[in-house]
């Protein structure tokens, strides 16, 4: 430790004591701010639950499979099975969509983009995860929904075997499917960072060997980059569900919301726990809130697993990376 | 199967930065050749501009023509692709595939050119092994990944694997400097059996290294911070050693500087 | 001894940038055709069907003359690049748009009135009080989360070791992932409802200080992890406490990117609406005080503007989002800049 007994010129006794006090007071600050933040999930955690247990009361296990969203009606009738379909469905139709165009960017920027090219690029990915989520839904629903609703029309008329694509309204516009596209949207900066920075993990030496084989950069790709990186890329993918999952605001604003649980993603309606959670808490009464509250534990349930699995994943990943450089 | 290589006139540079200039000479196949010289000397840029690994780092060029038996690597329609095939590389620290198996890395190569195999494959890769000396420590832990063996059993695994696609010259990077003692041992006594059948080019840091393995010795060497490297003598490796012309080879070697 | 696959030829016919240009443009050209012939119509779909096209000619042509490997290559490189660019359509779409409605609407008075008085139809109005809230409101999350985010990364690089550190770290990433609605939640949930405190800008603070805590503890730990070893040694051996090498050693050589990374950690939660509805709750008038009632937050502002039925009122809500967006901008290249002239590596 740095208070180690000098031996040449010995502190007095006083000294060194307050230089100890000192530190350990120092250091219990610091100590004491990372404990709050542990701290802080737990109060989250139990906050959530003590103001939830009111509608749970109330509801009992019909808030599970209970599809409407009626808590200040006499008799109340509330639950989370449709908003949370939501959530998970418009979630994966917008990872599915980001995936592969978060990897290939990302691998774009890391493997054939020249050096300051690669940089510009990271800098504007920071932009991209700057703007802020009201804008992305008020651009969604002015610019993004118009331009989306020829997309799924044809959709509907050409690929309707598949029962996803299905439109028995024959109206289209504020669909899960476009809260998808703009949750992807939403997401890409936040996949593709990750994705960039496993990628650059990747030491150097392997894309020589492979290129000194006589691989084609393709190949090497193939061959030196994806392998060590797959796990962090589903790190990364995880992350990015997380995010979906819980996004509010440009969801609250682009879905029509109903309350059902409907596999046709082109048909207008759909919503999710944290849009309506925005929507319906100027309105609620207290019942109304509680029920609300009890939904968001339910999304913080959600979330709070998805990131805690990607994290360990990432952590796993880059220990792996750190081993073997 | 061994090539020759011709070097005219080369010139390298890493974006406004020349590390090599005008730099003339002859590899001649089934010998080793050693390249030595202080660092930054451009030693290592020389070697991996003989395979087109140079210009895979951003910003880095060559010119000039290096010609393996008359046909020149650099000409219009050259595919460096199959120039790194045919001039295998051994890097200085050694680089498995960390999640391949084995048998996998020294397969690598020969996936990447079609051939499917198994059979074949595998008569591929225990030829390999055996040739890097590596068959007898492996044979039983073909599938386990090659990241588990040790830094020697690495290199020899990484030599086994560009020797597996029969490439015409192999070249080597320090391939010992980051081995123990004896490690570094078993590669140079390697690096003998090989050149019945490769040229080999080697670049070391090492004087005892290069007199011990080479038949021929280059010696590189800068003139000041911020100067390209040079080629400043060439021949064979007794005679460097022993008697060099040039003044500055005589001062490395005796140990004056560098 | 058999050679398997043999010596190779080091040349080979290649495809010259002529030739892809050639491919582009007889793609364009049969596109051309298709839409003039058939009744296909439209920009977007033009330039997805030449694309296409392209695509299939490139890898068709690559595969004739060059061979199945380069083929491969050529289609795979062409898509990752394509991915770069998709990837960056929507970032320009939203800037451009939002500059373009956020101009067209926004009034000389909007920056300086507040909604007060202000019915849903009338034109005017402004986010003046939304602005002030916003100030106070992320300055108050500042003032929570800026120095416990900044003494926990000092924990963790300096400190901490071991489970603990271990687990504090785990959580602090997955804290990052914490959906901003469930923030404000547990405000709400435990300021408003177990406290019995009401709706407040401070309220909002707190809940935005509690998204901020993780993206600072992160970006100081990376920038306190640059920082040399050896400089904190030196310091070591001429007798300074550990607590005062951190604070005036450590701190001081690391602080363009502490500055960064707390800008950047700004940015973010200046842009937050969902937690802001549940803690400040958005009120149409001026309110300084932030300790008592309910008030607004530009992001909140352009949310509330936003799901009226009104052409004015969306206006606003353009009017505020640029207004947002420009804020945020400003700071985000303003932390790039910062870093860019003081780096630590």
């Amino acid at each position: 430790m740095a208070v180690a007994a000098p031996t040449s010129e010995p502190l007095a006794p006083r000294q060194t004591r307050e230089v100890r006090r000192g530190d350990r007071v120092f250091r219990g600050l610091t100590l004491g701010s990372g404990l709050l933040i542990l701290i802080l999930i737990v109060a989250i955690a139990t906050f959530l639950v003590w103001k939830a247990i009111p509608a749970f009361r109330i509801s009992g296990l019909h808030f599970f499979t209970e599809k409407g969203w009626f808590p200040d009606a006499k008799p109340a009738k509330f639950g989370v099975a449709a908003i949370a379909f939501g959530t998970v469905l418009s979630s994966v139709i917008a990872l599915i969509l980001v995936v592969p165009v978060a990897i290939g960017a990302a691998l774009a920027l890391t493997e054939l983009a020249p050096r300051r090219l690669g940089t510009v690029g990271g800098y504007v990915m920071d932009v991209l995860a700057a703007v802020p989520s009201v804008v992305y839904g008020l651009w969604g629903v002015f610019f993004l929904v118009p331009k989306l609703i020829p997309p799924q029309r044809w959709l509907s008329v050409h690929a309707s075997f598949i029962p996803l694509f299905q439109n028995k309204s024959n109206t289209f516009g504020r669909s899960v499917f476009a809260a998808s596209v703009v949750l992807a949207i939403m997401v890409l900066p936040i996949v593709a960072a990750i994705a960039r920075e496993v990628f650059r993990q990747v030491p150097r030496a392997h894309r020589e060997a492979a290129l000194a084989l006589g691989a084609t950069r393709w190949e090497t790709i193939r061959m030196a980059v994806l392998p060590p990186s797959r796990s962090g890329v589903v790190g990364a993918v995880m992350l990015g569900l997380g995010r979906a999952l819980g996004e509010t605001i440009a969801v609250a604003l682009v879905l029509a919301a109903t309350f059902n649980i409907n596999l046709r993603v082109l048909e207008p309606g759909g919503n999710t726990i944290a849009a309506n959670i925005a929507t319906k808490f100027g309105e609620a009464g207290i019942v109304g809130r509680e029920a609300l509250i009890a939904s968001g534990l339910v999304l913080f349930a959600i979330t709070l697993a998805v990131n805690m699995a990607a994290r360990a994943v990432v952590y796993r990943s880059t220990r792996i990376a750190e081993g073997k450089v | 199967m061994a090539k020759r290589i011709d070097v005219e006139g080369l010139n390298a540079w890493y974006g406004g930065f020349q590390a090599l200039a005008d730099v003339n000479m002859t590899i001649e196949p089934k010998q080793v050749t050693a390249f030595i010289g202080p660092s930054g000397c451009g030693k290592s840029t020389f070697l991996r501009s003989l395979n087109r690994m140079h210009e895979v780092v951003p910003g880095a060029r060559v010119a000039g023509r290096v010609l393996l038996d008359d046909q020149d690597i650099y000409a219009d329609g050259v595919d460096p692709v199959a120039v790194r095939r045919s001039i295998g590389m051994v890097f200085q620290r050694p680089n498995p595939f960390p999640t391949m198996s084995v048998r996998d890395n020294v397969a690598a190569g020969l996936k990447l050119n079609g051939v499917r195999k198994k059979s074949q494959l595998d008569d591929v890769v225990e030829r390999s092994l055996r040739q890097a000396g590596l068959w007898d420590e492996v044979s039983h832990r073909l599938n386990r990944p090659g990241g588990g063996l040790s830094g020697g059993q690495q290199q020899r695994l990484c030599i086994a694997r560009a020797i597996a696609v029969e490439p015409e010259v192999l070249l080597m990077d320090e391939p010992c400097s980051s081995l123990d003692p004896i490690s570094t041992l078993r590669i140079e006594d390697l690096i003998g059996e090989l050149k019945d059948e490769y040229t080999i080019v080697i670049v070391t840091h090492n004087m005892q290294e290069a007199a011990r393995v080479s038949d021929v010795t280059a010696f590189f060497n800068i003139a000041g911070a911020g100067e390209p490297g040079r080629l400043i003598e060439c021949g064979p490796t007794t005679k460097i050693f022993t008697k060099p012309d040039d003044t500055r080879t005589e001062d490395y070697i005796t140990g004056r500087f560098g | 001894m058999a050679a398997v696959i043999g010596p190779v030829a080091l040349t080979r016919r290649r495809l010259s940038r002529a030739g892809l240009g050639l491919i582009g443009a007889g793609a364009i050209g049969a596109t051309a055709l298709l839409f003039t012939v058939t009744d296909f119509q439209g920009v977007v779909d033009f330039l997805l069907v030449a694309y296409l096209l392209y695509l299939a000619g490139q890898t068709a042509v690559s595969y004739r003359v060059e061979g199945s490997r380069s083929a491969k290559n050529r289609l795979a490189l062409t898509l990752l690049v394509s991915t770069l660019f998709l990837a960056l359509v929507p970032l320009v779409a939203v800037l451009y748009y939002t500059a373009q409605r956020g101009l067209q609407a926004i009034t000389p008075g909007f920056l300086t009135h507040s909604m007060s008085g202000v019915g849903p139809l009338d034109s005017g109005g402004g986010a003046y009080h939304a602005i002030i809230g916003t100030l106070e409101q992320v300055s108050i999350a500042s003032i929570i989360s800026i120095p416990v985010g900044l003494l926990a990364a000092i924990y963790l690089v300096e400190y901490g070791r071991g489970r603990l550190a271990y687990w504090i770290r785990f959580f602090v990433d997955v804290m990052t992932g914490l959906p901003s609605i469930v923030a404000g939640l547990f405000i709400f949930a435990f300021w408003v409802l177990a406290l019995h405190k009401g709706f407040s800008g401070l309220a909002a603070g707190m809940a935005l200080a509690i998204l901020m805590m993780p993206i600072v503890v992160r970006a100081s730990e990376e920038m306190l992890k640059l920082v040399p070893g050896d400089l904190r040694e030196a310091s070591y051996a001429l007798g300074v406490p550990r607590w005062r090498t951190i604070l005036s050693v450590v701190l001081p050589s690391a602080s363009a990117g502490l500055t960064t990374g707390i800008i950047l950690a700004v940015a973010r939660v200046t842009g937050e609406t969902a937690p802001l509805l549940l803690t400040a709750f958005g009120f149409d008038a001026i309110r300084t005080n932030p300790l008592k009632g309910a008030q607004s937050g530009l992001p909140l502002y352009v949310f509330n503007q936003a799901g009226s039925a009104f052409n004015v009122a969306v206006g606003r809500a353009w009017a505020g989002a640029l207004t947002l967006i420009t804020i945020v901008l400003i700071l985000t290249v303003l932390a790039r800049l910062l870093t860019r002239r003081n780096r630590l590596v």
